[in-house]
C-alpha cells in the first residue's frame, strides 16, 4: 500500500495500469492446502459446465420432469441467498441503528454478501435453459409482474449494484482515488437503506416461491408464512455465517489485523451470539404459531414428522439454547458451535422445501448427480479465491487508509 | 441535509415504480376475470372414450413430435417432453376406463403466473400456451403447475418447454384441436366454456346411472377450459383430485399485494431511525 501511494495518484493513468498489472499477480504461497483441493476441483467443474452448455441440463444432472429444481437451484440459490443476509443485517445494525462496536467486520460482510449474489446468480444461469432470454427479464416489453420471480429477480439484481456501492468506497482507497471515495460516500446512506429494503423483499420472495407449490411441499414444512419463515431465517442465517467466515478470516488474515483487534474480535462475536439467539427465538415463536394454526398434529406421528422434529429441535432450538449459554458465559468455542450447528439446519431446512419434502409422495427421489456437487463446489471455491484476492489487496479487514478515515458519512 | 433530501426523492421514485406495478397487476387480473364467459375448452367424456390412443398419434402429429410406441398392455404413462397427451387405463369400481390426460388449460393459470417473461400465456380464446422468444427456462412454470403438465427438454441445448397448446394455431385458422378432430367416438366436444358445461350438466341430467354428479375442472384450480365427466370419481381415473378449488395464483396474491408498501415505507422508516439514533449533530453534516 505505501508503494502505491506513491507511484500512484488520481490523473496518472499511465500508472493506474500499472498498478492493476502488478496487483493482479499472486500474492502469497502458491502450494497451500486449499490451493492444492480447490484448483483441480475447479478444472473439473469447468469442464463439466462446457459439457453442460454443449449437451444440455440433462447431460449432467439428475433432474427430471417431476423435480425440476434440484441442487444448484436448493442451495447455491435458496440456501446460498440466505447466507448472505449477513449483509443486510450488520449494514442494518451499523448504518442505521448506530452500533459502531460492528464497525471493523461491516467492510468483509459486505464484500462477501456481494460476491455471494454475484456467484450464485452465475449458478442460476448454468440452471436456466435459456440463459440468453435472461435479458426479457431486463428489458423488453415481456415483464411477468405477477411473477413471485419476476420481483425477486429485480430485488435481487438491484441489491447487487446496492451491495457494490456500498463497498466502492474500499475500490476507491485500493486504487488511491480520493475524490472518487469522497463522491461514494456522499451516496452511500442510500445504498444502505434501499439494500435493507431490497433483502426485506427478496430473502422473503425466496420463499414465496414456493406458495403455488401447496399440493407438492409436505404440510408440515408448507404454509402461507413461507415469506416471513424465509425473511427470520435469513438473520440468524446471515449472522451465523458472519461467526464462521469472521472466524476464518481472523486467523488466515491476522498478519492484516492490529493487536487489539482479537479482544475486539471476541466481543463482537459475543454480541453477535445474542442477536442470533433472539432472531431464533423468533423463528421459533413463529414455527409453533404456524404449526398450530395449520393444525398439523396428525402428520407428527410419521417419518416425516420425527424428520421435522428433528430440524425443529435439532436445528432450531438447541441452538437457540447454545447461543443463550455461550452469550452468557462468554465462550467463544460454543459461540462458533452454534453458529455451525445453525448453518446446518439452515441447509437442512432449504433443502427440504425445495428438494426433499418437495413431492414427498413420490417413490423415485432426486438425488443430486457428482457432477452437480462438483459444479456447486466450483462456484464456492472460485468465489473465496476472489475474496481472497480482494483482501489480500484491498483495505477489507486492515483499517483504511489515514486519507479515508473519519470521512464517512 | 443534501442527502436527506436525495434520499426522499430515491424514496419517491421508487414509490412511483412500486404505484405502476401495482396498477398493473389489478388491470391484468381484471382482464382474465372478464374474458371468462368467452373462454373455448373441451369436454371429454369418460363414457364415450373407448382408449384408441388415436388422439395421441394426431396430436403428435399436429405438433410434428414421434408417433408414440404404445405397448399392447400399456402401464401408467405420464405426458412427457415428446408425448403431449396420454390415454391410460385405470381399474375402477365399473371396470377398467380410459383417460386421456393433456394441460388442463386454467382460466387462471399458475404457470402464467409463474413465468417471469410471459412466456406462458393465456390467451384470450381459452388456451394456454408457451411462447419460445420469451423463455429463458427458468422451469418455475413446471414448479407452480398443480397438474404437473409443463415438460422440459433436458437434452437440448436450445431447450422447449413441451405441453399441450390445445392447438392454438389451428383454432386461429378456425378448425378445433386436433385430438377433437379426430375422435372417433366424440368423445371430446370443442366449444366455448360456459356451453360445455351446460351439455355437461345435461348429459349427467340424462343418464344419471351413467355420471357421476360432478364436472371435473368447473372448480377445480379455480376453474379450467378442459372438462371431465366419468362414471366413477375421478380419483378413480388418476386424475388430481387433491387440488385446490381456488386459483393458484390467488396464493402469491398477499405477497405480491405487499410488496410495494414494504417498498415505500420502510426506507421511510429507515431514514426516521437513522435520524433518531444518529450521534453527530447535524449542522456538522457535509456542507
Amino acid at each position: 500500500m505505501e508503494k502505491a501511494q506513491n507511484v500512484f495518484s488520481d490523473n496518472k493513468d499511465n500508472n493506474l495500469w500499472k498498478f492493476i498489472l502488478n496487483e493482479l499477480k499472486p500474492k502469497g504461497k502458491i502450494f497451500t492446502p486449499f490451493n492444492i483441493i480447490s484448483f483441480p476441483i475447479i478444472i473439473v467443474g469447468l469442464v463439466i459446465i462446457f459439457i453442460r452448455f454443449r449437451d444440455g441440463i440433462g447431460a449432467v444432472t439428475n433432474l427430471t420432469q417431476e423435480i425440476p429444481w434440484g441442487l444448484w437451484i436448493g442451495f447455491d440459490v435458496v440456501t446460498g441467498v440466505a447466507f448472505a443476509g449477513g449483509a443486510y443485517v450488520l449494514v442494518f445494525m451499523v448504518n442505521i441503528l448506530n452500533m459502531k462496536k460492528y464497525q471493523p467486520i461491516l467492510r468483509v460482510t459486505v464484500l462477501n454478501g456481494f460476491l455471494a449474489y454475484l456467484f450464485y446468480s452465475a449458478a442460476l444461469l448454468l440452471d436456466l435453459g435459456r440463459p440468453l432470454k435472461i435479458v426479457n427479464v431486463i428489458i423488453g416489453n415481456n415483464y411477468g409482474v405477477s411473477s413471485v420471480l419476476f420481483l425477486v429477480g429485480w430485488h435481487f439484481l438491484l441489491y447487487m449494484l446496492a451491495l457494490l456501492l456500498e463497498f466502492s468506497p474500499a475500490v476507491a482507497e485500493w486504487l488511491n482515488a480520493r475524490k472518487l471515495r469522497k463522491v461514494l460516500s456522499t451516496i452511500g446512506l442510500g445504498a444502505v437503506i434501499f439494500g435493507i429494503t431490497l433483502s426485506v423483499l427478496h430473502q422473503s420472495g425466496i420463499g414465496a416461491l414456493y406458495l403455488m407449490a401447496i399440493d407438492k411441499i409436505h404440510p408440515l414444512w408448507y404454509s402461507e408464512y413461507l415469506p416471513l419463515q424465509f425473511v427470520v431465517a435469513s438473520v440468524f442465517a446471515g449472522i451465523a455465517m458472519v461467526i464462521l467466515e469472521g472466524s476464518i478470516s481472523h486467523k488466515v488474515f491476522s498478519y492484516q489485523l492490529e493487536s487489539d483487534s482479537h479482544h475486539q474480535h471476541n466481543s463482537i462475536l459475543i454480541g453477535l451470539a445474542k442477536i442470533c439467539a433472539g432472531a431464533l427465538f423468533a423463528y421459533f415463536a413463529l414455527m409453533v404459531i404456524v404449526f398450530v394454526h395449520g393444525k398439523d398434529w396428525q402428520h407428527l406421528n410419521s417419518g416425516w414428522g420425527s424428520w421435522y422434529l428433528l430440524e425443529m429441535i435439532g436445528f432450531v432450538i438447541l441452538p437457540m439454547l447454545l447461543f443463550y449459554f455461550s452469550y452468557r458465559h462468554k465462550s467463544i468455542f460454543f459461540i462458533r458451535l452454534a453458529a455451525i450447528i445453525t448453518l446446518l439446519g439452515v441447509i437442512l431446512n432449504r433443502m427440504n422445501v425445495s428438494i426433499i419434502v418437495y413431492r414427498w409422495y413420490d417413490v423415485d427421489r432426486y438425488v443430486p448427480t457428482w457432477q452437480e456437487f462438483v459444479v456447486t463446489l466450483t462456484i464456492i471455491f472460485i468465489e473465496i479465491w476472489v475474496l481472497r484476492w480482494i483482501i489480500m489487496r484491498m483495505p477489507v479487514l486492515r483499517k483504511p487508509p489515514l486519507w479515508a478515515q473519519g470521512n464517512d458519512h | 441535509m443534501s442527502i436527506n433530501r436525495r434520499t426522499f426523492f430515491k424514496a419517491m421514485g421508487a414509490t412511483a415504480v412500486a404505484l405502476s406495478v401495482g396498477k398493473e397487476l389489478t388491470a391484468s387480473a381484471e382482464s382474465v376475470a372478464e374474458g371468462q364467459s368467452e373462454l373455448y375448452g373441451v369436454l371429454y367424456d369418460v363414457n364415450r372414450c373407448v382408449g384408441c390412443h388415436g388422439c395421441e398419434y394426431d396430436c403428435a402429429e399436429a405438433h410434428g413430435l414421434e408417433y408414440p410406441d404404445i405397448p399392447k398392455k400399456p402401464p401408467m404413462r405420464k405426458t412427457d417432453d415428446t408425448h403431449l397427451t396420454v390415454v391410460n387405463f385405470h381399474e375402477t369400481s365399473k371396470g377398467e376406463l380410459p383417460t386421456k390426460i393433456q394441460c388442463m388449460h386454467c382460466t387462471q393459470p399458475a404457470c402464467d403466473a409463474a413465468c417471469l417473461t410471459q412466456a406462458m400465456h393465456k390467451t384470450e380464446e381459452g388456451p394456454v400456451i408457451w411462447r419460445e422468444e420469451k423463455c429463458m427456462g427458468c422451469r418455475y412454470c413446471m414448479i407452480s403447475c398443480p397438474f404437473d403438465i409443463p415438460k422440459f427438454e433436458y437434452h437440448s441445448t436450445n431447450p422447449r418447454i413441451m405441453k399441450c397448446d390445445m392447438c392454438h394455431d389451428r383454432l386461429k385458422e378456425g378448425e378445433t384441436p386436433a385430438c377433437v378432430y379426430n375422435c372417433p367416438e366424440e368423445a371430446l366436444m370443442y366449444g366455448k366454456r360456459s356451453d360445455l358445461i351446460r351439455e355437461a350438466r345435461q348429459r349427467i341430467h340424462d343418464n344419471p346411472e351413467d355420471y357421476i354428479d360432478h364436472i371435473y375442472g368447473e372448480h377445480e384450480a379455480g376453474g379450467t377450459s378442459w372438462l371431465y365427466i366419468s362414471p366413477v370419481p375421478f380419483a378413480e381415473l388418476g386424475l388430481n383430485t387433491k387440488v385446490q378449488k381456488q386459483s393458484y395464483p390467488g396464493l402469491t396474491k398477499g405477497f405480491i399485494s405487499s410488496i410495494a408498501p414494504v417498498d415505500i415505507l420502510l426506507p421511510l422508516g429507515l431514514l426516521g431511525i437513522y435520524e433518531a439514533t444518529r450521534t453527530k449533530p447535524i449542522t456538522e453534516e457535509d456542507e
